[in-house]
């Protein structure tokens, strides 16, 4: 039987995907992104590993507070390097009536095999995806995480294909993140796709810096401050398409 | 039929008193949104104004605006007063001020006295005399009664806040009664009560009886002098909306002249009401904004009622709460929900006038209310944090469809049942004092009986187990026998005629029992059964500390092996409770709420088993301990949702903060999702839940910054009531601050 590599559950999640949700948070990723709030969930080792039913039967004890629209969202970490597990889960999830959302950077995505075909199969038993678009820009995106991002937008595009339902979260990092230029170009690759249902804009903020500083990992966005509310508005308001935008 | 009774259906209220009748006969279930909502009107708007210019007052003047030191409160003590009689829809103040304090001895005269000289007042001397030497006073009669033994557990606060200076509160009487029927017949029928009690034959409980009528007959009698001082004649019953909202705050008014109790509620009104204004809309004799602005000045007055009360008082029930409860919504027994425009109106307060602590508004909530109500509620709780909701779906088979909350969280069914109310036991206290065979941990002194303390070096679980059930034996016998006399002194001393006089004379009366430190018990046995407890003890053997090794379940985690536990817990005590007798044969309950005399009990509370350091706060009602919340919101939830209602009749307190965040990021997101949680709460059995929204940062700000304008109303929910943040004192504050705040992760 699969194990996953957890770092932790989450009993109400309520920002992951439609209604309240259970959250589950994989360990291991491979994005080094400079603003990161997970960053102990870096380390694909962990000395918690459940089974998928394990998770699912402890998931369940909240589905009083779902309504129709809630579920699991599986978050980390990155979920998709732990795609053979993913599989299972949301598989057994599917036969239990749970409605599934993977909250993913899409780092690991790519049409070789055999991921590939893992999942397409695993897209079967997803309902939602949210999905970051850290940069637009390859040479900045690789900056901002040490990843290349073409495969990410790559994703994006085969998700719009198979029709897959997507929200699009983007973290403004002022500075880095938030010049109109940039925001109108990942408005312009956005406005390719079919799927996305929603678009987020998350403002960056430095509530994990202390993980950092736990881990001796030296802090790279250290002074920066969270963008106000009017530049996060507008900045969404370009993401959506709507004015401010030309 | 009366002409008041106009258009009104049904016939068994007519020739009985049978509010409830009344109302499932009229009232009219209301399927909308909240967009029929008027706003405040500038009546309305310059009341409010004036009564926060007094209460700034107040708070600059230190707590007490002005301070009765010569007339004796009562039902006519004063003549009428107003705070601008050209504006007030609705009339009538507690004395001839608006925010003064009036002087209330009969619970006892040094409260009364005590109160006055904290706040730079000098009561006149012959009030002394009088109800030292003429007049006895219920808190005189109980310590001449109190058995020493209950003097040291008293002492020793293993036994704390009993109503033995003050009154007991939680009495509600149905102040609908005045509106309906008028104080005539309600008078005809308490004479023919009175014809008929007894056979003749003079026993003591007829005695009583007959002369408890008398004073019920007096005090109704006196609610209509009152009223006539206003200048209204309540003989009749109310023909119109403003009317029946006069009568029965004239009621509620007669109430709170007569009685200082820690819980002052006014009930199951706002269907009621409805029923009222819903024919003056039809009569075309009220629009929308008059029937809001009747709302609104009846909330007005009811943020203002205050009484006189000492330090050691308010470190119990701090921010001058009065508990003058009252409720929305619910469902029939016959399936109807009782949601009316009334219970928009009254949630709609918050917004007109801005947050407030009271009235502590309580939305009886079923995940089956209209939807579009709980999400009113939903938003009014995320922009206010001032209300709290109860189960009716719990409730309901227990009490029926007219209950009102008497104090913070207890059902009673209106104008059926009255209460005894009486403090809480420190179940965590007792715990050390199974370990220590009956010597208390702070003060040293042997309080419990002497059994054999626990002489092991490291804690068992089954040795202790035995211990402890022992000494919960000793302490719920000394508990209900120390309200058995406090009870039957406050019959004697402080009898409330005024709401017994709006009560049925053959009244069920509860006994309501509580219990403090619960998660602390739970979590120390807990330990005690999963890890290696060692104690540390002093000199004289008492454990003062303890060594835990290794990790433990604990309540809060939805975890059964320490939810277990907290089952096992109640269901002992209140089974352990049921084994005395109680006074007038009422029927023993028990609660699982503290209010914020956590602070108070846990100042006099040992390091306990769990780890929790000495004399730190216990954690309140039946939350979690702090800290202990590992898995979030929901698992917190689901842990105190276990607690069987039916042994906890009296209520489970539980107050959770969360972040605003945490809930969404707009606030049509924020509410949607605390209906989910308030639906999936409540319909796994769960009793009542108080819902604060906002960030421990905004606290913090608060406490350091108590000027700034946007504190001045800035109203969170603690343990059983809603107070405003800046009342609090320091030590509370920084409790409150303490505890879990849900957050993001």
């Amino acid at each position: 039987m699969i194990r996953g590599a957890i770092h932790s559950t989450e009993s109400f999640g309520s920002v992951d995907g439609p209604g309240v949700r259970f959250l589950i948070f994989l360990k291991g990723c491979r994005m080094r992104c400079r603003y990161c709030h997970n960053v102990d969930t870096w380390d694909p080792y962990s000395n918690d590993l459940r089974t998928a039913d394990e998770l699912l039967d402890q998931a369940e004890r909240y589905r009083s507070y779902w309504g129709k629209e809630g579920g699991v969202t599986v978050s980390g970490g990155e979920p998709l390097l732990q795609i053979d597990f993913l599989l299972e889960l949301f598989r057994k999830a599917k036969a239990r009536g749970i409605n599934t959302a993977i909250d993913t950077a899409g780092q690991p995505f790519t049409r070789k095999e055999p991921f590939f075909s893992k999942f397409q199969e695993l897209m079967r038993y997803t309902d939602l995806l949210l999905m970051d678009i850290k940069h637009i820009d390859p040479v900045e995106h690789r900056k901002l995480t040490g990843q290349p991002n073409d495969n990410i937008l790559d994703m994006f595009c085969f998700l719009s294909k198979i029709g897959r339902p997507v929200w699009i979260r983007y973290v403004l990092v002022p500075g880095i993140t938030d010049d109109d230029g940039c925001l109108r170009k990942t408005r312009d690759f956005i406005a390719t796709l079919k799927n996305v249902k929603k678009i987020e804009v998350l403002p960056y903020h430095s509530m994990g810096e202390y993980k950092w500083k736990e881990l001796g990992i030296p802090y790279s966005l250290e002074g920066v401050k969270s963008p106000a509310a009017e530049q996060v508005n507008h900045a969404q308001r370009i993401l959506r398409g709507k004015s401010d935008g030309a | 039929m009366k002409q008041e009774w106009r258009s009104f259906k049904g016939s068994h209220w007519t020739d009985d008193v049978n509010v409830r009748d009344f109302i499932q006969n009229n009232y009219t279930p209301y399927d909308g949104d909240q967009s029929f909502l008027e706003g405040p009107t500038d009546a309305t708007n310059k009341l409010w104004e004036e009564v926060q210019k007094l209460q700034k007052q107040e708070r600059a003047k230190g707590g007490v605006l002005d301070m009765e030191t010569k007339v004796v409160s009562g039902i006519t003590a004063y003549g009428p007063a107003y705070i601008d009689r050209n504006l007030e829809k609705v009339v009538g103040l507690q004395t001839d001020q608006p925010l003064k304090r009036a002087f209330m001895p009969y619970g006892g005269i040094k409260m009364a006295e005590e109160a006055c000289t904290t706040y730079g007042y000098t009561p006149a001397p012959e009030l002394h005399k009088i109800f030292t030497e003429y007049h006895k006073t219920h808190n005189q009669a109980v310590f001449d009664a109190y058995t020493p033994e209950m003097k040291k557990a008293r002492h020793n606060k293993i036994i704390t806040g009993l109503p033995d200076t003050y009154g007991r509160g939680r009495i509600v009487g149905d102040y609908r009664r005045i509106a309906l029927y008028g104080i005539d017949y309600l008078t005809a029928k308490k004479k023919d009560d009175f014809a008929n009690c007894g056979s003749g034959t003079m026993t003591d409980d007829v005695i009583r009886q007959r002369e408890e009528l008398a004073d019920q007959i007096r005090a109704l009698q006196q609610m209509k002098e009152m009223a006539a001082g206003y200048g209204f004649d309540i003989s009749k019953p109310a023909a119109n909306a403003k009317e029946a909202v006069q009568w029965l705050y004239f009621g509620y008014l007669a109430a709170i002249r007569s009685q200082n109790g820690a819980a002052m509620s006014v009930g199951r009104v706002s269907t009621f009401l409805d029923i009222y204004i819903d024919r003056d809309l039809k009569e075309g004799t009220l629009a929308e904004k008059g029937a809001q602005e009747l709302i609104d000045h009846l909330v007005l007055k009811l943020r203002m009622v205050k009484f006189a009360r000492i330090p050691s008082y308010n470190q119990l029930f701090s921010g001058d709460p009065v508990w003058a409860t009252l409720e929305t919504a619910g469902l029939g027994v016959d399936g109807r929900h009782m949601v009316t425009r009334n219970d928009y109106r009254f949630l709609h307060t918050l917004e007109n006038m801005g947050p407030a602590p009271e009235p502590n508004l309580t939305v009886l909530y079923s995940s089956r209310l209209p939807e579009s109500y709980k999400k009113y509620a939903a938003s009014i709780s995320v922009k206010t944090s001032s209300i709290q909701y109860e189960n009716d779906d719990v409730m309901r088979p227990v009490w029926g469809d007219d209950y009102s909350i008497c104090c913070c969280v207890s059902a009673t069914q209106t104008g059926k049942e009255m209460q005894f109310f009486g403090a809480r036991a420190n179940l965590a206290k007792c715990l050390l004092y199974a370990i220590n065979g009956g010597v208390d941990e702070k003060t040293g002194q042997q309080v419990g009986p002497a059994y054999k303390p626990v002489t092991t070096a490291v804690l068992d679980y089954d040795d202790v187990m035995a211990k402890y059930n022992v000494m919960l034996d000793w302490l719920a016998g000394l508990y209900v026998n120390v309200l058995n006399l406090i009870q039957y002194m406050h019959d004697k001393y402080y009898y409330e005629a005024a709401e017994m006089a709006l009560i049925d004379t053959d009244v069920r009366r509860t006994f309501a029992t509580g219990i403090a430190g619960f998660s602390h018990v739970v979590d120390s046995l807990s330990a005690v059964k999963y890890a290696k407890v060692t104690p540390v003890r002093n000199e004289n053997g008492v454990a003062v500390d303890f060594k835990i090794e290794g990790d433990f379940p604990r309540y809060g985690n939805d975890d059964d092996r320490a939810d277990c536990i907290a089952v096992w817990l109640l269901k002992t005590f209140l089974k352990k409770i049921r084994k005395y007798h109680t006074y007038r044969n009422s029927e023993p309950t028990t609660s699982i709420l503290t209010i914020t005399s956590n602070v108070v009990y846990g100042k006099n509370t040992g390091t306990l088993p769990d780890g929790r350091a000495a004399w730190t706060p216990l954690s309140p009602g039946a939350n979690p301990s702090y800290g202990a919340e590992k898995d979030g919101l929901l698992a917190s939830l689901n842990s105190v949702a276990k607690l069987p209602y039916e042994y906890a009749l009296d209520g489970i307190s539980n107050t959770q903060t969360i972040s605003p965040g945490a809930l969404g990021h707009t606030e049509e997101e924020q509410s949607g999702t605390l209906v989910h949680v308030l639906d999936g709460y409540f319909d796994r059995g769960a009793h009542h839940l108080n819902v604060n929204v906002f960030g421990t940062e905004k606290l913090k700000d608060a406490m350091e910054h108590p000027e700034k304008p946007e504190y001045a109303n800035f109203t969170i929910r603690v343990s059983g009531y809603a107070v405003k943040f800046i009342d609090l004192t320091r030590e509370q504050q920084l409790d409150v601050i303490a505890r879990t705040c849900h957050d993001r992760m």
